[in-house]
C-alpha cells in the first residue's frame, strides 16, 4: 500500500476569521481622548481674607447666560463688551505690558506698551474668570482655551528669545522623551529651562468664588 | 537524460497567501493592545468640546473620570432631562462626587495618591453651573488637579452649533 501523508488543512479562510475579529476590535473600542486643558483648583475657602490685589492687576472676563462676553481691564471701570476672537490679543497686551515703574516690580522681559493702567509685570497679572450659571460649557471651554493660549503665545515668545527654540516644542521634547533614559542631565535641562519659561509667565488663571450656591 | 528534465509550464506559480492570516494577526494585535476599553459605560450623552492648548493627560492609574451631560434617551424617564454627574458607571448627585473621589483615592497605591487627577468629561452642550458645583465639590474632597478633556481642534467650532 502507497504511504499517504496526512491531507493538509486548508488554511485559506484563516485570513477570514482573523479579519472577522479585525473588525469587531475595530468597532467596538473606542480610543481614549487622553488630552486635555489642565487646570488647578484652589483649595477649600478657609476664613483668611486673600491678599488684595491691586485693579490695575485684574483682568476680569464675564460670560453671561447669553454666552457674551464682558472684559473688565486694568484700573478703569469700565467692562467692554467683545468678541472671543479678540480675547486672546487682549489677554496678550494686558499680561505683556509691563507697566511696573518701581524697580522691584518691573518686569524687564515685557515687550508691552508699558501702560499704567494696566498690570505690572506678568508674575503680578492676574485673569479672572466668571461664569454665569447659564452660560454654556462650550463657550467655557473656548474662553479657558483662548486665555491659555494667550500664555502660550507669550511662552513661545520668551523661549525663542533665550533657547531659540518654541516653548511648544520643548514641552512636546519633553513629554516624548524615552522613559528610559529620563535620569540624563539633558532631561533634567531641559525640565529646567520649561519651568523658567513658566515662571517668566505663571499661568495666573483664577476663577471666581461662585456666589450663590444653591 | 531528458527523463530527468522538469517539466515547465508557462504560467506563474500562484502566489502564496499562506502569509496572510499573519499579517492580519499581526494588525489584530495592534488594535488590540493599542486601543482601550472604556471602563464605563456611558448613560448620558457626552460629546467633548474642541481645543487647542490641550496636554496630555496622566497614566490611566492616576485618572479618575467624571462624566456630566444630559441623560440619554433610554434613561430620560428615570433622571429628567437636566443635566447629570456619571460617577463610575452610574448616574449620581453632584453630593456623591467627595465620597467618589475618598473611595477611587483609596484604590489607588499609596505613593501616587496624592498625584491623582481628575478627568472632567463633559458634554459640550450642557451648562457651566453643574461643573461649578462638581468642581466646589472637588475642591472639598482636596483633588484639586483636574483636566478638562477635550478633543484636539479648532475652539471657535464649539460655538458655531
Amino acid at each position: 500500500m502507497a504511504r499517504r501523508s496526512a491531507p493538509e488543512v486548508n488554511a485559506g479562510s484563516m485570513a477570514d476569521i482573523a479579519f472577522l475579529l479585525l473588525i469587531f476590535f475595530l468597532v467596538t473600542t473606542t480610543i481614549e481622548v487622553d488630552s486635555g486643558i489642565a487646570s488647578k483648583l484652589p483649595p477649600p475657602v478657609d476664613e483668611v481674607d486673600p491678599p488684595p490685589i491691586k485693579k490695575k492687576n485684574i483682568f476680569q472676563v464675564l460670560v453671561n447666560q447669553n454666552n457674551q462676553l464682558l472684559v473688565n481691564v486694568g484700573e478703569e471701570d469700565k467692562a467692554v463688551p467683545t468678541e472671543i476672537d479678540q480675547l486672546t490679543d487682549m489677554a496678550v497686551a494686558f499680561l505683556d505690558n509691563g507697566g511696573g515703574t518701581e524697580p522691584r516690580n518691573a518686569c524687564n522681559y515685557c515687550q508691552g506698551e508699558g501702560d499704567p493702567n494696566l498690570s505690572d509685570n506678568p508674575e503680578k497679572a492676574v485673569i479672572s474668570l466668571l461664569n454665569d450659571r447659564q452660560a454654556s460649557y462650550s463657550m467655557y471651554i473656548t474662553v479657558t482655551n483662548e486665555l491659555v493660549r494667550a500664555y502660550t503665545i507669550l511662552r513661545n515668545r520668551e523661549a525663542k528669545r533665550l533657547y531659540n527654540e518654541t516653548y511648544e516644542s520643548m514641552v512636546k521634547r519633553l513629554e516624548d522623551w524615552p522613559s528610559t533614559d529620563q535620569d540624563t542631565p539633558e532631561y533634567e535641562q531641559l525640565d529646567e529651562k520649561i519651568k523658567e519659561i513658566r515662571e517668566l509667565f505663571p499661568r495666573n488663571l483664577s476663577e471666581a468664588e461662585p456666589q450663590n450656591r444653591e | 537524460m531528458s527523463k530527468f528534465k522538469k517539466k515547465k509550464s508557462g504560467d506563474l506559480p500562484p502566489v502564496s497567501t499562506a502569509s496572510l492570516p499573519d499579517i492580519v494577526f499581526m494588525l489584530l494585535f495592534f488594535f488590540m493592545v493599542a486601543t482601550v476599553m472604556r471602563q464605563d459605560e456611558l448613560m448620558i450623552k457626552n460629546t467633548l468640546p474642541q481645543a487647542n492648548q490641550v496636554e496630555k493627560l496622566a497614566d490611566n492609574s492616576k485618572l479618575v473620570y467624571i462624566y456630566i451631560g444630559k441623560p440619554s434617551e433610554n434613561y430620560q424617564k428615570m433622571h429628567g432631562t437636566n443635566e447629570v454627574v456619571q460617577l463610575g458607571d452610574k448616574i449620581s448627585s453632584v453630593s456623591q462626587v467627595r465620597t467618589f473621589i475618598d473611595t477611587k483615592r483609596n484604590d489607588m497605591p499609596e505613593n501616587i495618591q496624592d498625584e491623582m487627577m481628575v478627568s472632567l468629561k463633559v458634554d459640550k452642550d450642557s451648562k457651566v453651573g453643574i461643573l461649578t458645583d462638581v468642581k466646589q465639590e472637588l475642591r472639598d474632597a482636596m483633588a484639586l488637579k483636574i483636566n478638562y478633556t477635550a478633543s484636539q481642534g479648532d475652539p471657535m467650532k464649539n460655538l458655531n452649533n
